[in-house]
Order: structure tokens, then C-alpha cells, then sequence
């Protein structure tokens, strides 16, 4: 039923990237491959390719996330695309007015793919049953919000010596439940090879650990952090701390805040990441966040990066692909590939 | 109007089963035997092979009026139950305004009158469905309504319901839930379980139903009420059932056909028309909801009919309304899911397995991702009496409802064809709603008469008004 399971084995096409489920092992690996090039397309002088002229990015977003929103634009813009933006904060649409015809509008106005950031989860999946551009999911409720997962896997292959997050332990701390980014991040760095372990209080926890592939679940951090090389802190939403699932910020930062104290417990070098904004004093201490080993800068810069090769992947194909591995290394190309490689290269 | 004979049909009413010819003369069975010769100007239809019953009767329907008309009326509504082989409906009281009291009672009674199909009303418990102030039971029992709800909501203070049932007990009405603690449940949109973990969906756990049907249990036996329980869908609640018959409590149970063929992991599509209250649940609830009605622990299966317009569900999942319409197909699934050899399915749910199959396929006629297979659990006899004669007794409707199919019983009957298939398609339905969770489904038995008090309403699946 799910639109988008079309898989990346080998060559076949990802027509939607509504979780990360989509991509699997293969098509991570590619995500990363890809992303690469466009590091380094990046670090050019004039960071622009004109592989998307043409095309049209809409992003809709039904629930404010500036950075999120920004970084899709810049991404399509990087790609010489054009960008077509809605947002609940920017139109007068109210919850309860038809999310369908604002799709359904976007859509006639010739957008060549679909960005969709909603507070309900299944929304992006929703919106891939009306329409038949791709859609890339920007964040649903609860549910996932793959762009962050492949960022943040990219910011931990680039930090790393070895380029793998192959025998990794990785432990993904806090709001598990209501999380969105943890539940990518689990499936997107488990497929790569990393041992994910999760931490929380019980009231955080998922009802389930089934479709979560990890290591081992716990509520005790203290116990895990010698034999922990990353920790990704995830967001707490402050009304958290108002009772209902914890009795207090103030206790949830006693027990679960990295503090310069735990992150001496971890070994050396190990990292720590945590998808921003960071409340600090909860999450993590000021001392910490301060530190060369915390990634959170990196992964700001990088969203950029993935967002080009999500867009590039769905709106060029694999074609595309291989004519931008061609452009890198090869010196002898059929018509197809040139035109792609002078389109890369202009 | 004219005579009726039914010529040829296996009729099956909690006498058991006979071939027989049946002859309506007015509002009554005149005559059933085999060989019967047709009056001048009767209405002869050749029912060979198929099922004659006594009218199925619906528990538990929103048919919206007044109020919500947008989504339904009476004569939508009862077309549709009509459709489905119903001859009776209760209707539920959360209109706008809500059934609390005697004057909304003649106001339904009146609407009544474009009614299809017998129609009985509900009162609600509480003032408004508030919670908080007793309605006029009463003077609502005095015109005659029979079963008081709050449907839609439990009624959460657990002293208003000890004394709801007192008040009920007194005056002889049975008091009828919609088991659901609200705190617990409180802003789930799916059954809480592996499902709603990978979905990220919030969940409503199975205790938010099971502890609320554990205190009604023990109110029932405090004071000796009535107790009807709407809907279960936990392997939790239907144990309480069974244990609370072993107890001696007045309680009676539905199920709904959704609940009876569905599992959660059906939300992976996120449609929501998957969306309703209680939620879809897991395949051990689904086994233990099916066990319970074969184990003859569940009364009745009754649709929980609930008519949405299109807006109310094209929409996110989260903002979608609870809710699913269920008269146009209820016979047909049930057949299709609990009676013997009829059942098109392959995903079997009762060897444990999940039913949700990824990639499964959506083509029209196949069942979709978390429909879960034939089990033949039941003989026909069996399914007509849950939704028949046994569902009639509990609304007491049965002086004029669910048979036994004699001379001089009051003609309301249904006529099926067990062997027909066909798909659904709500865009035929004679209801004003869509929101079915089972379009696309291949489904057996079809139901081709209905005769409500002598009047053919339906004929060779086509309303006749
Ligand atoms: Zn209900």
C-alpha cells in the first residue's frame, strides 16, 4: 500500500522519500555517495549546478520549522531549481481547511516535486496517494523525518577516519516516544551498520520495539557511556517536564542531561550530536555543547548537502546519478552522458 | 399491498432450518410449507438456494439526525440498513441536539416516519451526554426507549454510572456503554502497540477499554442493572466478559465486523477511513474478539454505523473524524470472515502470523494490507442469531423482530444469496456517507430482499423507496 516502497536495489528508481524505510541499506549508501559530489560541488567557487533548471521545488509546510524550510530552499536553489513555498505562518490557512486542495493547488501549479512538513503523522504518505510528482517527507508528527536522519549519518561518516558507521554504538537519548528524528536516525543508522542503543525514562520509551532495530533499550545512561562512541541527544520539549511523563526538567537533566561529567565517562574522541535547537542546561550543559567533538554546527551545513542529492536522486533518477559518477572519473562518454556531465559541469 | 411468496428458500430462524415456501399477507407470515401456491396478485420471487431470515437488527447506528444531516438522515440511514438485510436499527442519541429527553424522543419518533426499517431510539444517561447530570430516563422509558447510552463517550465519573445503573435497574432499561476511559485513551489515533510505534501515531492502549469495562462490570454487579457493552475489541475486555457470565452478571457484548476483520496493522496506509473508536487492534485482540464470538461470549454484532462527509476524512490522519459506516456491508463480511468456506482470504491471522503484509497487493478485490482471512468459526444459523434474533432480544424488540420465521409472526425478513460475490463500492451505497474501510473488498452473500412488516423495502438489491 505504501506508495513509495520502491526500494534503491541497484538501479530501480525512489519515487518518494517518505521514511527512510524507503532508501534501505544500498540506497543510504548511494545518499551518502551522492551527497559527496555535492560536497564538493559546494566547496567551488560559484556552489551552483544547473542539473534542476527548469523544475519547480514547492515546499509545503504545514507546520513552521524556518530551518528545515530554508535548507530544502537552498538545496533547490544550489540545483538551479525553482522554489514555490507555502506555510501555514506565511497564507491564511488555518488547521481544518482542506489540506487536500492546498496540495492539490501546489500541484497545478506545476511543482515537479513536493516537500511536505505537517504535524500529522502519514501526512507526506497522504499526499503521495493524491499526487503523482515525488514527494519527500520534511517531518510528520511523530513519524519520521528521513532528511534529518541521512544529515545526521553523513555528519558522523564525515567525522569519522573510516567513512563507516560500521560497528558504531551509537545510544540516542531522550524523547523517544514523541520522536520523529529518533525514529529515522534508529533506521537510518542501524541500516549502516551502527549498534544503536536507546535511552530513555519509561514514559518515553515507545509502546513497541518492533520496526525499531536496535541493540537494547534502558532508562540507566551512567552504566552505557564507557562503551558508547556517540551520543545523540534528541530535543526535549520543555512541557514535558510539567509532570505528566516527568516529574521535572530539573530531574530529567539530573539523570539524563550530558553534563561535562558524563561526557569524561565516555572514551576519547567519542561524539555528541543532537539535532538543534539545543535547550541547554537540559539536554546537554553549555560546557558540552562547547565542545570540538559536538557535531551540532556541522549538521546545519550538511542538511544542504543531503537535501541536493535527496532532490537531485528523485528529480534526475539514476540516470542522472550515473552520469554524475561518469563526470567524476571517466574519460570516455556516450552523448547521453555528456550532455548530463556538461549540465553538471556548466 | 400485496402478498408476498417466497418460493424455494432454506429458511433459517432460531427454530433452525427447513425448505420452505413463505407467504406474507399484510404485516404477517401467513403460511410457511413447502408447495405453497401463490394468492392472485401475490408477489412471487424465486428464492431457491437462497437464505430466508428473520430481518437482521442493528444495535447500534448513527443515523445523524438532526443535526448532522450533511452526513446522514433517517432515510438515508435506513435505506442503507434496509440494503444490508436490516428490518430494525437503534439509533444512537449523540445527535445535535443529543436524545436526553422526551421531547427529542417524540421529536425521533416523528423523524421515524420516514424511516425505511423499524427504528428504535436510544436516550442518552447524562444531560447534554456531559457526564455529569442524569437525563430523564424515565420519562424517556415512558416512550417507550429501552437502552440509555452516552455513545461516542463512557461515561467517565464512575459514581454518575453506579447510579445511572440504580436509576436503570428500577425502572427496568438497560444501560449501555461505550467502554473508554478518557484519560487513558486521551489523544490516540490508532491502537496503542508495535504498530503505532512504527507508524508514530499516538496510541490508545487496550486498558483504556478494559479498565472501564472491569468498573462497569463490578458496578453491574452491585446493582444488578442491565449492562449491554458496545463494541469490544480487546482480547482484555472479551475475558472479563466471559468471566463476568461465570460471575452471574447481567451483561451483554457486541463486536462490529470491523473489529471482527481488520487489524491495526492496516494503518500503515494511513487512511482514515481506518480511523475509528476503539481503534483497529492487534491480531492476538482480533483472535480473542472472534474466539469470544464463537465462544458465544459476544451477543451481537452490531455495525457502529458512523457516517462522516468526505471533509471530515480527507484529511491529515490526526484531524480526521473517528468513524466508519458499516449497514451496506456488515452481513456480508461478517459471512465473509466467520462462516465456513466462504472466506476469499489467504493472510491467516489465527496462526499468529502479522497480517500485514508489505507490498501486499491493493488491486480491487484483493484484500488490503491488514485484512485478516476466513476462519470459519461460525455456521450460518449462528452468525443470523448475533445479528438477528439475539441482537432483538437485548434492544426488546423481539415481540416484533428476529422471528422465528411462523404463521402469524410479524413479516420482517431478510432474503440472502450466500454464493453471490461482489465488491465493494461505496459510491453505490444508499447511504450519504463513503468512509467504509472495506472498499475495494471482495466479499460473499448478498442480501436481495428485505421485507419490513410486509413491506418488500428492498427487491433484488434495489430499495423500493
Ligand atoms: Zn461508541
Amino acid at each position: 500500500m505504501d506508495p513509495s516502497t520502491t526500494v534503491i536495489a541497484g538501479k530501480s528508481s525512489l519515487r518518494n522519500l517518505l521514511s527512510v524505510n524507503d532508501l534501505g541499506a544500498d540506497g543510504l549508501h548511494e545518499m551518502m555517495r551522492i551527497t559527496d559530489f555535492f560536497a564538493e560541488v559546494s566547496a567551488r567557487p560559484i556552489p551552483k549546478v544547473p542539473v534542476l533548471r527548469g523544475k519547480t521545488i514547492a515546499c509545503a509546510f504545514f507546520e513552521n520549522s524556518t530551518r528545515t524550510r530554508l535548507s530544502f530552499e537552498a538545496a533547490a536553489k544550489r540545483l538551479s531549481a525553482d522554489t514555490m513555498s507555502f506555510g501555514v505562518s506565511g497564507s491564511s490557512i488555518s488547521k481544518g481547511e482542506s489540506f487536500k486542495d492546498t496540495i492539490m493547488t501546489i500541484d497545478s501549479l506545476g511543482a515537479d516535486a513536493i516537500v511536505v512538513r505537517h504535524p500529522s503523522a502519514g501526512a507526506a504518505n497522504q499526499v503521495a496517494r493524491w499526487v503523482s510528482k515525488p514527494v519527500v517527507n520534511a517531518g510528520d508528527g511523530s513519524h519520521e523525518h528521513p532528511t534529518q536522519a541521512l544529515l545526521d549519518c553523513y555528519t558522523i561518516r564525515e567525522a569519522l577516519k573510516e567513512k563507516s558507521l560500521s560497528g558504531l554504538r551509537i545510544a540516542v537519548v531522550g524523547d523517544l516516544s514523541h520522536s520523529r528524528v529518533a525514529r529515522s536516525n534508529v533506521l537510518a543508522m542501524s541500516a549502516m551498520g551502527a549498534v544503536v542503543t536507546l535511552v530513555a525514562p519509561r514514559t518515553l520509551w515507545p509502546a513497541s520495539l518492533d520496526g525499531w532495530p536496535v541493540h537494547e533499550i534502558t532508562c540507566d545512561l551512567d552504566p552505557i557511556l564507557a562503551h558508547t562512541d556517540l551520543v545523540y541527544l534528541l530535543r526535549l520539549q520543555v512541557e514535558r517536564g510539567a509532570g505528566g511523563l516527568l516529574p521535572s526538567l530539573r530531574e530529567y537533566t539530573a539523570t539524563y542531561g550530558l553534563t561535562a561529567r558524563r561526557a569524561a565517562m565516555m572514551p576519547k574522541g567519542a561524539l555528541v550530536m543532537h539535532p538543534g535547537p539545543v535547550n541547554r542546561g537540559v539536554e546537554m550543559s553549555s560546557e558540552v555543547a562547547e565542545m570540538p567533538t559536538t557535531l551540532v554546527g556541522h549538521q546545519v551545513a550538511n542538511g544542504v548537502l543531503v537535501r541536493m542529492a535527496v532532490l537531485y536522486y528523485l528529480l534526475a533518477g539514476p540516470e542522472g546519478v550515473d552520469a554524475m559518477d561518469v563526470s567524476r572519473d571517466a574519460s570516455v562518454l556516450s552523448d547521453a552522458e555528456s550532455a548530463s556531465l556538461v549540465a553538471l559541469d556548466g | 399491498m400485496a402478498d408476498v411468496l417466497l418460493r424455494g428458500g432454506r429458511v433459517i430462524d432460531s427454530n433452525g432450518e427447513r425448505r420452505a415456501d413463505v407467504l406474507v399477507a399484510g404485516s404477517k407470515v401467513q403460511a410457511v410449507a413447502e408447495g405453497l401456491s401463490a394468492p392472485t396478485g401475490a408477489l412471487v420471487l424465486d428464492v431457491g438456494g437462497c437464505i430466508v431470515s428473520p430481518g437482521l437488527v442493528d444495535l447500534h447506528c448513527h443515523l445523524r439526525e438532526p443535526g448532522q444531516e450533511e452526513s446522514e438522515c433517517v432515510e438515508t440511514g435506513t435505506r442503507s440498513a434496509a440494503l444490508g438485510g436490516y428490518t430494525a436499527v437503534v439509533a444512537m442519541p449523540n445527535t445535535d441536539p443529543p436524545v436526553d429527553s422526551g421531547s427529542m424522543v417524540r421529536d425521533l419518533a416523528e423523524l421515524g416516519r420516514s424511516s425505511l426499517v423499524e427504528m428504535a431510539v436510544a436516550g442518552a444517561i447524562t444531560v447534554g451526554r456531559n457526564g455529569s447530570r442524569l437525563a430523564p430516563m424515565a420519562e424517556m422509558a415512558s416512550l417507550g426507549v429501552k437502552i440509555f447510552t452516552d455513545d461516542g463517550a463512557g461515561v467517565q465519573d464512575s459514581a454518575l454510572m453506579r447510579n445511572a445503573m440504580e436509576y436503570a435497574a428500577g425502572i427496568g432499561v438497560t444501560i449501555a456503554e461505550h467502554a473508554e476511559d478518557a484519560s487513558l485513551a486521551a489523544g490516540g489515533q490508532m491502537h496503542e502497540g508495535s504498530w503505532s510505534s512504527r507508524l508514530g501515531l499516538p496510541g490508545s492502549a487496550a486498558v483504556a477499554e478494559e479498565v472501564m469495562v472491569a468498573r462497569d462490570l463490578a458496578l453491574a454487579r452491585l446493582t444488578g442493572a442491565r449492562l449491554h457493552l458496545m463494541h469490544l475489541s480487546t482480547a482484555g475486555s472479551i475475558a472479563l466478559v466471559r468471566q463476568a457470565r461465570m460471575d452471574g452478571i447481567q451483561v451483554t457484548a457486541e463486536v462490529t465486523p470491523h473489529h471482527l476483520s481488520l487489524t491495526d496493522g492496516a494503518l500503515a496506509s494511513y487512511d482514515p477511513n481506518l480511523k475509528m473508536s476503539p481503534p483497529l487492534r492487534s491480531a492476538e485482540d482480533v483472535n480473542a474478539v472472534r474466539a469470544g464470538v464463537a465462544q458465544s461470549v459476544v451477543d451481537a454484532i452490531a455495525t457502529d454505523h458512523a457516517p462522516h462527509p468526505l471533509e471530515a476524512k480527507e484529511v491529515p490522519f490526526a484531524d480526521a473524524a473517528n468513524g466508519v459506516i458499516g449497514l451496506e456491508t456488515a452481513l456480508a463480511v461478517a459471512l465473509t470472515v466467520l462462516v465456513s468456506g466462504s472466506g476469499p482470504f489467504i493472510a491467516d491471522v489465527a496462526s499468529g502470523e502479522d497480517a500485514c503484509v508489505e507490498g501486499a497487493s491493493a488491486a480491487l478485490g484483493a484484500p488490503p494490507d491488514g485484512a485478516v482471512g476466513a476462519s470459519g468459526l461460525l455456521g450460518i444459523q449462528e452468525l443470523l442469531a448475533l445479528m438477528s434474533w439475539k441482537p432483538a432480544r437485548i434492544a426488546c424488540l423481539d415481540h416484533s423482530q428476529g422471528g422465528p420465521v411462523v404463521p402469524g409472526s410479524q413479516a420482517n425478513i431478510c432474503v440472502v444469496d450466500l454464493d453471490a460475490a461482489w465488491v465493494v463500492d461505496p459510491d453505490r451505497f444508499a447511504s450519504r456517507s463513503r468512509n467504509t474501510p472495506f472498499r475495494g473488498w471482495k466479499l460473499f452473500g448478498k442480501v436481495l430482499h428485505t421485507i419490513c412488516n410486509g413491506e418488500p423495502v428492498v427487491l433484488d438489491g434495489e430499495p423500493q423507496r
